[in-house]
Formats: structure tokens, C-alpha cells, sequence
């Protein structure tokens, strides 16, 4: 049997893919990088682009829009993006929440007033109490 | 027969609420087995990176990123997590209860607070309060994505790294089980060097493509990232566990209520029943 190497595929949200493959084909940010077990250790960013497993004749394809590809003698790491990242869509997503927040924020903010929240959380608990107390009362 | 007939509308209505309720209860159940997976499919991606960080960070000690070096505190971050829907008992309460005496502590000491909400509930206590809302987001659904949390999340980093915030802290609920769920305060930043130790048998170093400073600065953001990711997931699975305890109680208060009505509503049938025979009795008897 062929040499192969272990290869995980993992996002932020899921597991993509966890399994062996004699080679592993990824698109590393100055190029396509070709790994073949024992490999020595390597990490690179990737671009967005197809990362590739082949076994024999078989070969499976994974899409990821970018991410970082870490490379151990054994062991393949992808840690892909799910989003396409890029600095301008970064900076627009910061943006949108901050005006959210502002939105949120239609009254000018002042100083936090944590007597007045301390009071209100005190306040819920008394409720919480009493109703436990009630059931209790009941049963 | 017209005996009761308040009674009888009072009881179908709260069979109705009854129904609404268990729906709701079924409903949570099964989101919450679902957000339970993805709450445990998110966790390879940080385990990996925070490997991989931590190997960095031994190989290079000349080199610290801005996000492990410590700084004299004069304001903090906190990113707080909240569910969007109400119905799911003490979970947004117990939670707030849990960081404004946190945060009250914090400005006794003259430390100043920004805040980032993820969450309707935690938007609307903050804003009520009055806290220094930087960013804000929500509507993020049963299965949120990452790129929901990129934007408020890079408000926090950018904050800190240009140095208006000294220390970042994520607020969620830990899933401990379904009937528990205890809120967390977890410092994001600055990352303690400790946590990401470990432990090194021989010296070795990765080949950097293109440098070891991008590749760790693409590292550290996405790390936060993902850090904030899992407890909004969390966070998720203790709303539907929160909410289907909460449903299960509402439900059974219902039967119970539903009890006590039928009780007095069979008894008011049964005196109009007596008082009927007796009329006719005492009638037939004047005959």
C-alpha cells in the first residue's frame, strides 16, 4: 500500500473532512503547493481555489475560499474560511455593526448606571423568588 | 345547559396556551440537539489553531504579537452574548446578573467600558442602561455563520490594537447540561501566554509561506474569531435548553390550572343539577 498522510479539513463552523490521502494538492498563496507524506513541516496561507486528495486514481475536491494550510510529517491540517475574506469586506462588516449600534443608540450615551441595573436585576430576582415560592406554596 | 359558561371558555384557553406551549417545548428540544452538534463540531478548528499559535509563539519568542503583550488597563471590552427571543426563563437575566456587578467593579476603579452586543436581549439591557455601545449585531438565527460575527468582532480587535481598549472579554452561557446552564466571563485578550504552553520534546520550526508574521497575524484574528463563534453557538444550545425547561414548567403550571378550573366547574354542574331535581321535587310535592 501507498504512504499516506492523515488530512483534516476543518472550519469554524464543522468538520469538513478527516481521512488519508497519498497526496494533497492545496493553493497556497504563492502558488500551488503539492504534499506528499513526510513533507516537512510548513504553514502557509491559502487563496481561495480547490484543495485536492488523491488516493490511487481517485481523487476528491474541496472548496475553500481561503484559509491557512499547516503541514506536519503525518499530518495535514487545513483550517479553512468559510466566508471570503478579503481586508475591503472585513472593514464593511465593521462598519455595519458599528452603525447598528448606533442605531441601537439613537439617545446620546452617557455614563452606564449600574445602580439602576443592579436595582433592576435585583428586582427580577425578588420575582423569581416569589414566584418559586408560589409553587412551592402550591404543591 | 348554560352552567359554567365562563369557566368552560377560561379552560379552553389556556388548553390552547397548553398546546402553543408544548409545540414550543417540542421545538426546542429538537433545535437543541442540533445546536449541541454544532456546538461540538466547532471545537477542532480552535484546538487546531490554538496548537498552532502556541507552537509559534515558542518558536519565536523575538517576535510578540500585539495581541499577547500585556498593558496597563484603562478600558476594557466586553462582548456579550445574548439570545434574540425572550420565553427561555432566567438565561439573558442570569447572565446580565452575572456581568454588571463584574462591570460595576471595573468602574469603581475608574476603568472605563466598552461594550459589543450580539443578541437583541443584551442590546436592548445595554442600550437601556446607557453602556457605550461600539457594535452591535443580531438576527443571527439557529445556525449562525461566521461571517455574522466578523464585523463585531473586528470593531473589538481594531479597538484593541489601536490601544482604546486594554483587555477584551467574551460574556456567554456554558452548556453544562440541559437543566444547567451557568454564564462565563472569558478574557479574549490580551491571550495569556500560558494558556497556549506546551509541551516541546525537540526544536523545530515550520517553513513560512510568505512570512511567519502574516501567517501568525491571519492566525491570531481568526482564532479570537472562532473563540467568539463557539460561544455564540453555545450560547444557542443553552437558549433551547433554557427555553424547553421553561416550555416543560408552562405546560404542566397549564394541566394544573386546567385541573383546578375543571374541578369548580364540576361542581358548579352538579349544584345546578341538585338544585333542578330539588325544584322539581318540591314542585311535584305542591302538585
Amino acid at each position: 500500500m501507498a504512504m499516506t498522510t492523515h488530512v483534516d479539513i476543518v472550519s469554524a463552523e464543522e468538520e469538513i473532512f478527516s481521512g488519508t490521502a497519498e497526496m494533497v494538492f492545496a493553493p497556497a498563496e504563492m502558488g500551488e503547493v503539492g504534499i506528499a507524506p513526510r513533507h516537512t513541516q510548513m504553514i502557509t496561507r491559502l487563496k481561495a481555489g480547490e484543495i485536492r486528495l488523491q488516493n490511487g486514481n481517485e481523487e476528491q475536491t474541496f472548496f475553500v475560499s481561503g484559509g491557512i494550510l499547516e503541514v506536519q510529517p503525518h499530518v495535514v491540517t487545513v483550517l479553512a474560511d468559510t466566508a471570503i475574506r478579503a481586508h475591503d469586506l472585513d472593514e464593511a462588516e465593521a462598519i455595519k455593526a458599528k452603525e447598528k449600534a448606533e442605531q441601537a443608540l439613537q439617545d446620546k450615551t452617557s455614563d452606564m448606571e449600574y445602580a439602576r441595573a443592579q436595582s433592576e436585576l435585583i428586582e427580577a430576582a425578588a420575582q423569581l423568588r416569589l414566584i418559586e415560592k408560589l409553587r412551592k406554596a402550591k404543591k | 345547559m348554560a352552567v359554567g359558561k365562563e369557566i368552560r371558555t377560561q379552560i379552553k384557553s389556556i388548553k390552547n396556551t397548553q398546546k402553543i406551549t408544548s409545540a414550543m417545548e417540542m421545538v426546542a428540544a429538537s433545535k437543541m440537539r442540533r445546536a449541541q452538534e454544532y456546538m461540538s463540531a466547532t471545537r477542532p478548528y480552535a484546538s487546531k489553531i490554538r496548537n498552532v499559535i502556541g507552537h509559534l509563539a515558542h518558536a519565536h519568542p523575538e517576535y510578540k504579537h500585539s495581541f499577547m503583550i500585556e498593558r496597563e488597563v484603562k478600558r476594557v471590552g466586553f462582548i456579550i452574548i445574548s439570545s434574540d427571543r425572550g420565553l427561555c426563563g432566567g438565561l439573558n437575566s442570569n447572565e446580565f446578573r452575572a456581568t454588571v456587578p463584574k462591570m460595576a467593579e471595573l468602574d469603581k476603579q475608574g476603568i472605563e467600558i466598552d461594550l459589543c452586543t450580539i443578541g437583541k436581549k443584551s442590546t436592548q439591557f445595554f442600550k437601556r442602561l446607557k453602556g457605550n455601545l461600539r457594535a452591535e449585531t443580531s438576527d443571527l438565527g439557529d445556525r449562525p455563520r461566521l461571517e455574522d460575527i466578523i464585523g463585531v468582532v473586528k470593531v473589538m480587535l481594531d479597538a484593541y490594537e489601536n490601544g482604546e481598549i486594554d483587555q477584551l472579554f467574551v460574556v456567554y452561557n456554558e452548556f453544562v447540561n440541559t437543566m444547567t446552564q451557568s454564564p462565563q466571563i472569558e478574557q479574549l485578550l490580551p491571550i495569556a501566554a500560558a494558556e497556549l504552553e506546551e509541551e516541546i520534546t525537540h526544536h523545530w520550526d515550520y517553513i513560512y509561506e510568505p512570512d511567519s508574521k502574516t501567517v501568525l497575524d491571519g492566525l491570531m484574528m481568526r482564532y479570537i474569531e472562532s473563540l467568539v463563534y463557539q460561544g455564540v453557538v453555545e450560547n444557542i444550545a443553552c437558549e433551547m435548553a433554557a427555553r424547553m425547561v421553561a416550555m416543560k414548567s408552562a405546560t404542566d403550571n397549564a394541566g394544573e390550572l386546567i385541573d383546578g378550573l375543571e374541578l369548580v366547574y364540576n361542581k358548579a354542574r352538579q349544584a345546578a343539577i341538585t338544585q333542578e331535581i330539588s325544584e322539581i321535587v318540591s314542585g311535584a310535592a305542591a302538585v
